[in-house]
């Protein structure tokens, strides 16, 4: 109780959860607002915003409407970010969890991977793992949660490390508990919630890349994707700038919002820590 | 000496890893839908199997797995990347050509990011919780949270369509010929907006990291020390604190290197500059897997060396870490 008042009384979170539940009820009314494909065409291309009041973001090149591609596109972000990052996290989690229940050589090793998965810059095996798998957004999505695990799987080695010999486990050990109870039973409950905070930090990370990946035409191109928008309003960018410039600034807002929630949760979860 | 001891040991170190690397790209790339020959042919335009089948004895694609793994490791100790079918050129010499921009882009956006955060950092932390650092601290979340290439598209539609301040891309005028200080100088305009797109994320981490370091010490008991001994407060900052807040920083370096390359990629495809990252999108598109292995290697590698600088570089900053050994 007293983490959720804390939460309340810091005005950039709260500003923070205003935004993403905003952009929650964007993707939550698409279909209700904009029943018909955002992918089909609508009108005549490239009116500007607020000059149609049917299309009063405007409309893109080949005339489909802005403002259906951006409130579907809310559902594909906060999808892939939402899944990815819940790959990620298992991932990270079960790698750290063995990695620094059991330390010796099996930690050595895990650690090792990933290492070899930190030195490989993120964005060039994602391109790799496209060219291998294709870019659907099934694919894409877990080729995202694929490269962001190495970060939470350190961190809960990390919690792992300094939890492992405290007396409640070995209490469990005593009891005749087995490793697979006391890991995920007893000690990953108590190194959980600085994973749980830092998975929005991955979530951001997991909308910026698939955006840059559709910016460059390398994710699926038959969702209404933000970042396929502004690949595609590049090519009017001399005049018609607002079609690159609409989907960017809900990338931004959406980016934005879930960092700033995940930082109040972190200064409510350690007040100690506040203002760092 | 012994710093040069601890560094060279953390390189060694690093040896295994980059074999992981490498072992696990190549395997992943056999999944890979059509190889070298498949792109050839059409860019060809088309070929019969015979061709194919000569084509694939030709540059070895029709051994075994292991033994071209084994061939391709082999080779790579004696630093031959392999040919490029699509560029006709060892994949070495393509990548060589290709290095030079991602580089100076690099260490331009890394300065940039470092020494902007590095002010910026201390402004917050010398006015914590009044009105500069929140406005410096509300910038570096919106920075973070901006798509570079979105960014750089917003900067070329500024600066480059309304303006005409700066050049919309590329990396140098090919349209007049230049030599000495003034081809530098066009390949500096061409840079700026480059620079500053690559750097903005970077810049909001480190001048968040650097607004924290400063914070953490100023709170440390040498600094009370300091302050008791009657220095003024420029003085303490710049004497005692900078020094001690800068370690997470240089840190940073080390840890960010794979992803300023990895941001490269995007940026350079904005603006169309012939680096590195441009390459391998270049080779995804193209299905130029060998050119896609080198680059993979070579960014490993670039990662790596990054890393060694800092472990020189941190035990220069702090002679506890020297003197532990």
């Amino acid at each position: 109780m007293q983490a959720v008042r804390g939460y309340f009384r810091s005005p950039p979170a709260v500003i923070g959860l205003v935004l993403l539940l905003l952009v929650i009820a964007m993707a939550a009314t698409a279909d209700w607002l904009f029943p018909r494909d955002p992918l089909s065409l609508a009108g005549r291309p490239l009116v500007w915003p607020f000059q149609n009041s049917r299309f009063w973001l405007g409309t893109d090149n080949s005339g489909r409407d802005i403002a259906a591609q951006i409130f579907h596109g809310a559902r594909i972000s906060l999808l892939i970010g939402l899944v990815a990052t819940a790959i990620a996290i298992l991932i990270g989690i079960v790698v750290g969890a063995v990695a620094g229940y059991y330390g010796g050589t099996v930690d050595t090793i895990l650690m090792r991977v990933a290492e070899a998965f930190q030195t490989l810059p993120n964005f060039l095996l994602l391109l790799v793992l496209v060219v291998v798998f294709g870019s659907t957004l099934a694919t894409v999505t877990i080729a995202i949660g694929i490269v962001s695990w190495p970060a939470p799987a350190r961190l809960t080695r990390a919690e792992f490390l300094s939890l492992r010999n405290r007396e409640f486990v070995q209490a469990g050990r005593t009891l005749g508990m087995r490793d697979i109870r006391l890991i995920f039973g007893e000690i990953l409950p108590n190194a959980l919630p600085p994973v749980i905070v830092y998975a929005s930090v991955v979530m951001a990370v997991a909308i910026l890349l698939e955006s840059a990946l559709a910016f460059l035409r390398l994710s699926d191109p038959n969702v209404a994707s933000w970042g396929n928008l502004i690949g595609l309003g590049r090519d009017v960018l001399r005049v018609q700038w607002y079609v690159s410039a609409i989907p960017g600034i809900a990338i931004l807002v959406t980016v934005l919002a879930v960092s700033l929630v995940g930082q109040g949760l972190n200064d409510a979860l350690n007040p100690r820590l506040k203002g760092r | 000496m012994r710093i040069l001891a601890l560094a060279g040991r953390r390189l060694a170190a690093s040896i295994p890893t980059l074999f992981l690397i490498l072992v696990g790209i190549f395997l992943l790339l056999q999944f890979a839908p059509g190889d070298t020959v498949d792109a050839m042919l059409a860019q060809m335009g088309g070929g019969d199997a015979v061709t194919a089948q000569q084509l694939r004895q030709f540059y070895g694609l029709d051994l075994s797995v292991p033994a071209r793994l084994g061939q391709y490791l082999l080779r790579l100790v004696q630093l031959d990347l392999g040919f490029s079918a699509i560029y006709g050129k060892p994949v070495a010499i393509v990548i060589a050509e290709r290095l030079p921009p991602t580089l100076l882009l690099m260490t331009a956006a890394l300065s940039f990011a470092f020494f902007a955060g590095l002010v910026l950092g201390v402004l917050a932390a010398r006015r914590v919780n009044r009105w500069p650092d929140t406005l410096i601290s509300t910038l570096g979340l919106v920075f973070y949270a901006t798509p570079s290439f979105w960014f750089g598209l917003m900067a070329i539609v500024v600066f480059s369509i309304y303006l005409q301040w700066l050049p919309a891309g590329g990396f140098e005028d090919i349209t007049s010929l230049q030599t000495g200080i003034w081809r530098t100088l066009d390949i500096a305009r061409h840079l700026v907006l480059p620079t500053l797109t690559l750097g903005l994320i970077f810049l909001a981490i480190y001048l968040r990291i650097m607004r924290a370091s400063m914070l953490e010490v100023l709170n440390l008991d040498f600094v009370r020390t300091a302050r008791a001994k009657g220095l003024d407060e420029t003085r303490v900052v710049v004497r005692h604190v900078l020094r001690n807040a800068l370690l997470p920083m240089v840190t940073l370096i080390g840890l960010q290197a794979g992803t300023m390359l990895g941001g490269s990629v995007v940026v350079e495809s904005v603006f169309s500059l012939p680096g590195l990252g441009r390459l391998a999108y270049e080779s995804v598109v193209q299905r130029d897997l060998n050119t896609l292995l080198g680059i993979v290697f070579v960014s490993a590698i670039l990662v790596i060396v990054v890393n060694f600088v800092v472990d020189l570089l941190y035990a220069r900053l702090d002679p506890r870490i020297s003197a532990g050994g």
